[in-house]
């Protein structure tokens, strides 16, 4: 069943986005119908600027405004200490913890053999030149606790320390607030795993 | 496999051997229900092995048919990731037997001795993938070229014995490349596509 014109295109646009289905598509386009022309002019607006005036930091590929994102360009930021992370996002997730005092690096994705993205799809090259080229000691790998992102942390552990760097990987485990009776093995397997000392 | 949130947490990975329940639902059926058998968590541990065990993954995903019981290409998956799990020394090694013996499963036996056109007994020194084996002198082509014997018996040995036979391949690198190609393009073209995740596996 296909709508006319306009209504259709909409249902069409919406239903290229990740996470939406031909049934979400359809509800999004007859939601914007009823909605003041307004906010619809402030929504279309919103994401014809971030496409024009965002763009990715040179250095670590984080989204910024400018050629460096803010995290790059603050003096205060530990330049010695790189967290690697798949996407802008995860910087965004890890910001706002508040734990993290040196600079990150936004890898594009995670490596998985199965879609057929390898290490070239993945800024990995810029991540070797970066730790040569910069005062780097150490890296935290945060990379997805999943197997894309574990295939990821492997295959940079292995590289990354061949250079002789010191690199740790994020530990995972059981969630706050959460109940251990209701944990999943494999996530309290690694909560055990990782268990130190007190 | 669309993901259900994390109510079922890691138990839903790709190499996990899980025992579901499952609601028969229109289109896709839903999880009720998900007990972990295991994880096979050296796999998902080491970036080698976990790219041996995703081109095992992809392989057996293509090949098995949907509501249908395909109990031995189950069980050679499992003995496949198993293997793997022991961190074996050569574990595309193990891949290659596990593809080829995932041919023979899936109804493409690679027949090595008796030709595979007019089943004349064996030996015979020319392999043509299109044929599905050996050919005899009558029925190979004219500009068909020989296999190496060293080849054809590694060939063998992989379709004949258990992967954990692989675990640590003696065999000399260079035989063991060219049979390796030799199963990955017997795959490819029984399958009608490449498998993705082999360009990621260390030989
Ligand atoms: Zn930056
Ligand atoms: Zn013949």
């Amino acid at each position: 069943m296909a709508f006319e014109g306009p209504v259709q295109d909409l249902i069409e646009e919406f239903g290229r986005l990740p996470g939406i289905g031909p049934k979400s598509a359809q509800r999004l386009a007859f939601h914007m119908l009823t909605i003041d022309t307004e906010d619809a002019r402030r929504l279309a607006n919103a994401i014809v600027q971030v496409k024009e005036r965002v763009r990715f930091c040179v250095r670590c590929f984080n989204v910024a405004e400018q050629q460096e994102c803010r995290i790059c360009r603050d003096p205060r930021r530990d330049p010695t200490v790189l967290c690697v992370v798949e996407e802008p996002r995860d910087v965004m997730a890890i910001e706002k913890t508040a734990e993290f005092r040196g600079r990150y690096h936004v890898l594009g994705g995670a490596i998985s053999p199965i879609d057929g993205v390898g290490p070239d799809q993945l800024r990995i090259k810029e991540l070797v030149a970066r730790v040569g080229a910069e005062d780097v000691a150490e890296l935290v790998l945060a990379t997805n606790p999943n197997i894309e992102g574990e295939a990821t942390a492997s295959y940079l552990a292995r590289l990354l320390k061949s250079m002789g760097l010191r690199v740790s990987r994020i530990a995972s485990g059981l969630p706050v607030g959460g109940d251990l009776e209701y944990a999943d093995e494999v996530t309290l397997g690694r909560a055990f795993a990782g268990r130190r000392d007190l | 496999m669309r993901r259900p949130g994390s109510r079922f947490g890691g138990r839903l990975e790709p190499f996990s051997h899980v025992d579901l329940q499952l609601y028969a639902g229109r289109s896709l059926d839903i999880v009720t229900q998900a007990e972990l058998v295991t994880s096979f968590a050296p796999v998902r541990a080491d970036f080698a092995l976990s790219a041996c065990g995703s081109a095992m993954v992809e392989a057996a995903d293509h090949l098995a048919q949907e509501d249908e019981r395909s109990n031995r290409l189950f069980l050679l998956l499992l003995e496949g990731l198993r293997t793997l799990a022991l961190s074996p020394a050569t574990p595309s090694a193990v891949l290659d037997g596990y593809l080829f013996r995932l041919a023979s499963v899936a109804g493409y036996h690679p027949h090595l001795d008796a030709c595979a056109a007019c089943g004349a007994p064996g030996p015979h020194d020319v392999f043509t993938i299109a044929a599905g084996g050996a050919l005899c002198p009558d029925d190979a082509p004219f500009d068909a070229h020989p296999l190496d014997p060293a080849v054809t018996g590694l060939l063998r040995r992989l379709l004949g014995g258990p992967l954990s036979d692989q675990r640590d391949a003696p065999e000399d690198p260079r035989v063991r490349r060219a049979a390796a190609a030799l199963v990955a393009s017997y795959l490819t073209y029984h399958l009608g596509r490449p498998l993705r995740a082999l360009e990621l596996v260390e030989r």
